[in-house]
């Protein structure tokens, strides 16, 4: 109860840190690994070393809503520099530590940032390299001294100079620092985090402490995280995930955080914290699997038939036990030995042991690599957010796990599909604007308050959103049903015979395909069967082939019939394409992306061909052969019909 | 530069070794000062390595002096040299290789270890916390030389450059004076090279070490020292600044081979 009458006063970053000190001042929140010791600093330690720095900028002439970077791994005065920042009414601006000199300087100049805060000597090199253009550029502080003794230029201070004098300050004048946290405000800018520029310029996004906390606390609610979880901070600390698990949920929770030794120790540090709660994007998962099974092949024999034969067993049950479902006693029993066995020592290898719940986002997470830690025994669950909604907008419910979706709308948060599929979303957690770029903002926000993630999903029967695709490349068939190319693409590249898949149907009455399959794997199948075949264009036109990609295609049917809105999307016609599609031929871009206008042009008669009911097509390309001369290949192609599935309307 | 080179810290005098009719080294003088970076360079068989086993007492010259800190040595033994405040590293890595990098280190530190084997073996009261400081040294210098993220590996586990910093850290763990390298990038590529030659010169830099190092890679050896001394044949054939040595038409025709 008591806690609830102070949660008026919990409303901004400072405020909890200090409540915390209060709560809960000798217990660890934040640890780091120097000299090989693990160094902790409480909560009571870390509020006071924040009222130094705070204090210290005071003196320095820190204003309210200044921008203040922040460039440098995870090091807990990185995150004590974000809360004294705050504690002034700045904004805290962390940029990727392993950016370029020229990459970071937009975003100072863009900021207009008169104060940088930079880890080490590297990250003082990067900005004198850039300091020429930085005219506002009044003081850089760092972190760690090392190699920086012949640094003389009066402007670069060391931070323990700035706490030194904070330390002065804060006793001429007590009461500074609890009056600049009282003038602050929950609606104030808390952070500002630029978004990548993939899709033009950087913008920088400015979200509240309302917008945070609110984030922050919603996703610790619903996963019953306390302030006893461990969590290790080692993702860049300008992306908002790491904002959102490693500071803000901290702040609101009190759990500690923990920073790695250095980027190499990644693995040590994580088996020596044991985390509880854990965040990594799906390719730190997948390199751990793969270092897994190499260490695997090294093992000796009788090893590897037990971690075969358990493994067999996990992928059979381990999920469903996780998930709570019912699962019969023998695999039960086994999956208790192999507990013993296998997933327990491998946990207690890769530092997850103690994992109560661990989430990965920012791609697509492979079905294989999601149900393989599943199915030990972890708790990994997908989240989608971006960074203008805090990374959050849908969490995936303990016990209802999949690994095509990502959840149901957290607390708080309300989605909503709009007529071309594009995923909209509202809630405290949205961003307050675009730094200096009103239009952007305007652009993002539409008149109702919901911001446009530029995602295109739908929700399944049970509630749970997919995303599929990116709402630009959405289109519709004639009968005004969604169609998401890349969607059904991708299902179709997940079988492992299929190499590339062209698809079509925007305003056309149904959806055909162009298949190119994998020479490799179709190869193997074909040897097996005794298939004899003498190149690319031979075995594609072989009838078993055919046979065996619309099996595929009709899984991929199957699939789509049950996914609502997609249904429509099924595949009722292809063929196999007579030669692979290549960058040489400007059918893919060179990081192997579709160029499907060009492709639809060049094969033109094919797609004639297609919709126009014919059953094979004659056809001559042009190709380009490594060494440069021109050939020409040529085939009758075959069009394959694969079943469809009769759709269930629902009463409209 | 902040450091500021000394006075003379170890003065050879008309130092000459010989293995039977063979002369290894005739009649050589030098000296070194102190915090100073002073490479010795030559040929093949030019009596480089040789110097610098004279200097830390593994050979013992027949004639001439070693002066280490006004202090003259007709004979200097390795013990002596190594309590004295000379380190070194090896050409062909002298490291433990079963054993981790911790340890290895640790065995830079066996000098300064004063409790005795019995202590030691029950690990308790004076000998435990000798240990604790030993080893929070061997801390500093795995975090200066950033070699954490192998702290417990073998050190036959690891790649050669990496072995040679290690081999580099055992001599700092004994917290040098003066730091003989015995060719200490012998065999690395580019990247290995430039990180070895920062850690060279932030040793010097950092801790005010005296370097004396042997070097085969010229572009390393005129970047990187103060002065350079120059032996042919056992002789020494020039000594000076990096562009005198260079300008020296000795030098130059030891190394272009041209006829004598």
């Amino acid at each position: 109860m008591r806690e609830m009458a102070s949660s008026q006063a919990r409303d901004t970053f400072p405020r909890l840190l200090l409540q915390h000190a209060q709560v809960r001042g000798d217990k660890p929140a934040m640890r780091e690994k120097d000299l090989g010791i693990w160094q902790s600093w409480t909560w009571h330690d870390v509020a006071e070393e924040v009222r130094a720095i705070a204090c210290g900028l005071a003196e320095m002439g820190f204003r309210r809503g200044e921008n203040l970077a922040i460039v440098g791994e995870n090091r807990p005065r990185m995150y004590m520099m974000m809360t004294a920042a705050q504690c002034l009414g700045g904004v805290p601006l962390p940029l990727y530590q392993d950016a370029v000199a020229s990459e970071m300087l937009f975003v100072l100049l863009d900021a207009e940032v008169r104060f940088v805060f930079v880890e080490d000597q590297e990250q003082v090199d990067k900005v004198l390299e850039i300091q020429a253009e930085l005219p506002q550029l009044e003081h850089l502080l760092y972190d760690d001294p090392r190699g920086m003794r012949h640094y003389t230029l009066p402007f670069i201070h060391d931070i323990r100079e700035l706490m030194a004098m904070g330390r002065i300050h804060n006793r001429n004048h007590p009461d500074l620092l609890a009056s600049e946290v009282a003038a602050g405000a929950a609606d104030d800018v808390s952070v500002m985090l630029y978004t990548s520029g993939t899709t033009g310029r950087p913008k920088g996004v400015r979200l509240t402490h309302h917008a945070f906390i609110s984030a922050a606390r919603g996703g610790a609610d619903f996963d019953g995280l306390t302030a006893d979880e461990d969590i290790l901070s080692y993702l860049p600390m300008a992306w908002v995930g790491d904002h959102l698990f490693s500071f803000a949920q901290a702040m609101v929770t009190g759990f500690t955080i923990n920073c790695p030794e250095s980027a190499e120790t990644v693995m040590t540090d994580l088996r020596e914290i044991g985390p509880t709660y854990y965040f990594a994007p799906p390719r730190v998962f997948e390199n751990l699997l793969t270092q897994v099974m190499i260490r695997m092949e090294d093992a000796s024999v009788v090893k590897q038939k037990m971690f075969h034969f358990f493994m067999a067993v996990a992928r059979r049950s381990g999920a469903e036990i996780l998930d709570g479902q019912p699962v019969s006693l023998g695999d039960r029993l086994l999956y208790a030995l192999g507990n013993i066995f296998v997933f327990g020592p491998l946990k207690n290898v890769l530092g997850m042991s103690r994992i109560r719940v661990a989430y990965t986002a920012g791609a697509a997470i492979g079905p294989d690599l999601f149900r393989f830690y599943r199915s030990i025994g972890i708790n990994l669950k997908q989240l989608y957010g971006q960074t203008e909604t805090c990374a959050y907008v849908c969490l995936q419910p303990d016990g209802q796990i999949r690994f095509d979706s990502v959840g149901k709308p957290a607390p708080g948060v309300e989605v909503k599909i709009a007529d071309n599929g594009e995923i909209l979303v509202k809630g405290p957690m949205l961003l307050k604007e675009y730094y200096k770029r009103p239009d952007a903002t305007a652009e993002a926000i539409d008149a109702d308050g919901y911001f446009m993630t530029g995602d295109a999903g739908l929700f399944d029967d049970d509630g749970h959103l997919k995303i599929i695709d990116r709402a630009k490349d959405v289109g519709k068939l004639a009968n005004g049903a969604m169609y998401a190319p890349n969607y059904i693409e991708n299902k179709l590249k997940f079988f492992q015979y299929i190499k590339e898949a062209v698809v079509f149907g925007d305003r056309r009455e149904m959806v055909c395909a162009f298949i190119n399959i994998d020479i490799g794997a179709v190869g193997n199948w074909a040897e097996r069967r005794g298939i004899a075949y003498s190149g690319y264009t031979d075995l594609a036109a072989k009838p078993e082939v055919y046979g065996l990609i619309q099996d595929c295609i009709e899984q991929v049917n199957g699939e789509l019939v049950g996914e609502g809105a997609l249904a429509d999307s099924q595949i009722h016609r292809f063929l196999i394409l007579h030669k692979e599609l290549d960058p040489d031929d400007d059918e893919l871009t060179r990081t192997r992306k579709v160029r499907r206008a060009f492709v639809a042009e060049k094969y033109a008669p094919l797609i004639d061909a297609l919709y126009g009911g014919r059953s094979s097509q004659f056809i001559e390309t042009a190709v380009k052969f490594e060494d440069g001369r021109q050939g020409k290949v040529a085939a009758d192609l075959v069009i394959g019909d694969p079943k469809t599935f009769a759709i269930a309307r629902r009463a409209a | 530069m902040s450091r500021q080179i000394g006075e003379v810290i170890l003065d050879l005098k008309k130092v000459s070794l010989a293995f039977g009719g063979v002369k290894a080294l005739t009649d050589i003088s030098f000296d070194v000062r102190e915090h100073e970076i002073r490479a010795i360079i030559g040929p093949n068989g030019a009596g480089k390595s040789s110097m610098l086993n004279v200097i830390n007492g593994v050979y013992r010259p027949q004639e001439g002096e070693i002066i280490l800190r006004g202090q003259r040595f007709a004979r200097m033994n390795p013990y002596k040299a190594a309590k004295a405040g000379i380190s070194r590293t090896f050409q062909n890595i002298a490291l433990f290789k079963g054993m981790n990098v911790i340890d290895n280190l640790m065995t830079g530190r066996n000098l300064k270890i004063r409790t005795n084997l019995i202590q030691q073996a029950f690990w308790w009261g004076p000998a435990r916390r000798e240990e604790l400081a030993h080893r929070a040294k061997v801390e500093e210098v795995i975090d200066f030389l950033e070699i954490q993220h192998i702290r417990k590996t073998p050190v036959g586990r690891l790649p050669y450059g990496l072995q040679k910093r290690v081999d580099l850290g055992r001599a700092l763990a004994m917290e040098p004076s003066i730091l003989l390298l015995d060719e200490p990038m012998a065999g690395m590529n580019v990247e290995e090279k430039q990180d070895m030659c920062r850690f060279i010169l932030d040793v010097n830099d950092q801790f005010g070490t005296t370097i004396v190092l042997i070097e085969h890679d010229m572009a390393v050896v005129m970047d990187i020292s103060d002065r350079v001394v120059v032996l042919d044949y056992g002789r020494k054939i020039g000594d000076g600044d990096p562009d005198e040595v260079r300008a020296n038409p000795e030098v130059i025709s030891a190394y272009l081979g041209a006829s004598h």
